[in-house]
């Protein structure tokens, strides 16, 4: 089953993303688990410094920015 | 979902083409708005309202409607702009290019880097321990954080709509050089002791996400999105503002406020930072009330001071910044901006005297 993180505290940004992420998920049909972290020690195992990041499988895939959902569809499904 | 997986080159010049296209036929359609202004807002107040040229309420009215299209005209095109700027830069190649750099140059570069990185107070954190865990010092690191809000594009825009390019550029150096100096006081303090200890024992994963190179499409409609997004929180605040300086503006008397805000009241100067740092995010609706208060005699020194304490220091940021800094930092920190504020609103009272 897939892996993927939210890295967010909370902002605006992070929320989209979240949600973003989560309709990604339901409209491809994919068996997958969506984590929030809020943890700063937890994000800096990716080295994030700008929140969102976006974490598949514990890679990195997007930091600082919202991916659009075609980024999103794709990194889930490879 | 029936995205190609890698999108020629040839689509991508298009859609660049397209880009360029669409943002050139909004800066011309801008521009025009913007010269119609003038004459639109005193056609409204003297023609089809009939209200009469001298009288207070003519003044207050027309300077309503013309200052908040102005305004809301001004943000909307230069954040435009700015964040096509910013998108140039990012957190990490701030970090990179800081890495290795002495303290002095280094407080110089964090200062400027600090202005053109994207930054939000929400991204506070990672951006301080990224900072700090990859070896850059303390000072360079609070000269980034403390040039971040301060010249923060709201209040930069604002100004030069309200006060002229030499007023804005005034601030924006003085914005620069308190980053700097604050920074270098802060890192001789040798505080690094009060920083909380987890950020000492993170051991980050080093591969950073491969740098991400958006095409002129993707950074026209980010800019836009964040432009949006930015003038849809401040409008009110515009508005309110505007409407609270239109009223000074028309009903308050010439000089009435000299003898309170202007140079000869030494005092002024820290009451205005003591009033200033509470009032967090609303910059862009004092800028206005503060314009008019000064038309009416205040200072500038005074006026400077009051606008830098407002966006420099915040509540909610040093809630978020308390997660890695102990109360003993976050004090000096609140100290040494405070200080350095109240001696530049000396400094320009004394200079503009």
């Amino acid at each position: 089953m897939l892996n993927v993180k939210v890295l967010g505290t909370g902002c605006a940004n992070c929320r989209r993303l979240e949600d973003l992420v989560h309709k990604v998920v339901k409209e491809a049909g994919l068996a997958a688990e969506v984590e929030k972290v809020t943890d700063y020690a937890q994000m800096m195992r990716w080295n994030l410094m700008k929140t969102p990041g976006l974490v598949v499988n514990d890679t990195l895939v997007a930091s600082g920015r919202i991916p659009t959902e075609a980024e999103i569809a794709r990194w889930l499904k490879t | 979902m029936a995205q190609p997986v890698t999108t020629p080159a040839a689509i991508r010049v298009a859609s660049d083409r397209r880009a360029w296209f669409i943002a050139g036929g909004a800066m011309v359609i801008w521009i025009g708005a913007y010269q119609a202004i003038q004459p639109l807002a005193d056609w409204l107040t003297y023609e089809l309202f009939g209200i009469a040229r001298d009288s207070h309420l003519g003044k207050s009215v027309a300077f309503f409607l013309y200052d908040v299209p102005k305004i809301l005209l001004l943000l909307s095109g230069m954040i435009f702009a700015i964040t096509t700027l910013r998108s140039f830069f990012s957190p990490e190649r701030t970090r990179a290019l800081l890495g290795g750099k002495r303290e002095g140059v280094g407080n110089v570069l964090a200062s400027g880097l600090g202005v053109v990185t994207p930054f939000c107070s929400c991204s506070a954190v990672p951006l301080f321990i990224g900072f700090v865990e990859s070896g850059i010092p303390l000072g360079v690191t609070f000269s980034f954080l403390i040039a971040a809000p301060m010249v923060n594009e709201v209040a930069l825009v604002m100004l030069f709509g309200l006060f002229g390019w030499h007023i804005a550029a005034l601030y924006l150096g003085a914005g620069l050089s308190i980053a700097v100096i604050a920074g270098m006081v802060i890192g001789r303090l040798k505080m690094e002791r009060h920083i909380e200890d987890f950020v000492w024992q993170i051991k980050s994963g080093g591969g950073a996400v491969a740098a991400h190179s958006p095409t002129w499409a993707e950074r026209f409609a980010e800019s836009w999105r964040s432009t949006r997004e930015i003038v849809g929180r401040v409008w009110l605040y515009v508005v309110i503002g505007i409407a609270v300086g239109a009223g000074i503006h028309g009903y308050v008397p010439e000089a009435a406020l000299a003898d309170i805000l202007g140079k000869g009241a030494w005092w002024s100067v820290p009451v205005a930072v003591v009033i200033g740092v509470p009032l967090y995010s609303n910059a862009a609706g004092v800028i206005p009330v503060v314009q008019a208060l000064m038309a009416k005699g205040a200072a500038l020194g005074t006026v400077l001071a009051f606008m830098m304490s407002v966006v420099a220091l915040s509540l909610p940021e040093m809630i978020i910044l308390r997660r890695v800094l102990k109360p003993r930092l976050i004090a000096v920190f609140v100290t040494v901006v405070a200080l350095g504020i109240i001696a530049i609103g000396y400094l320009f009272n004394l200079l503009m005297a």
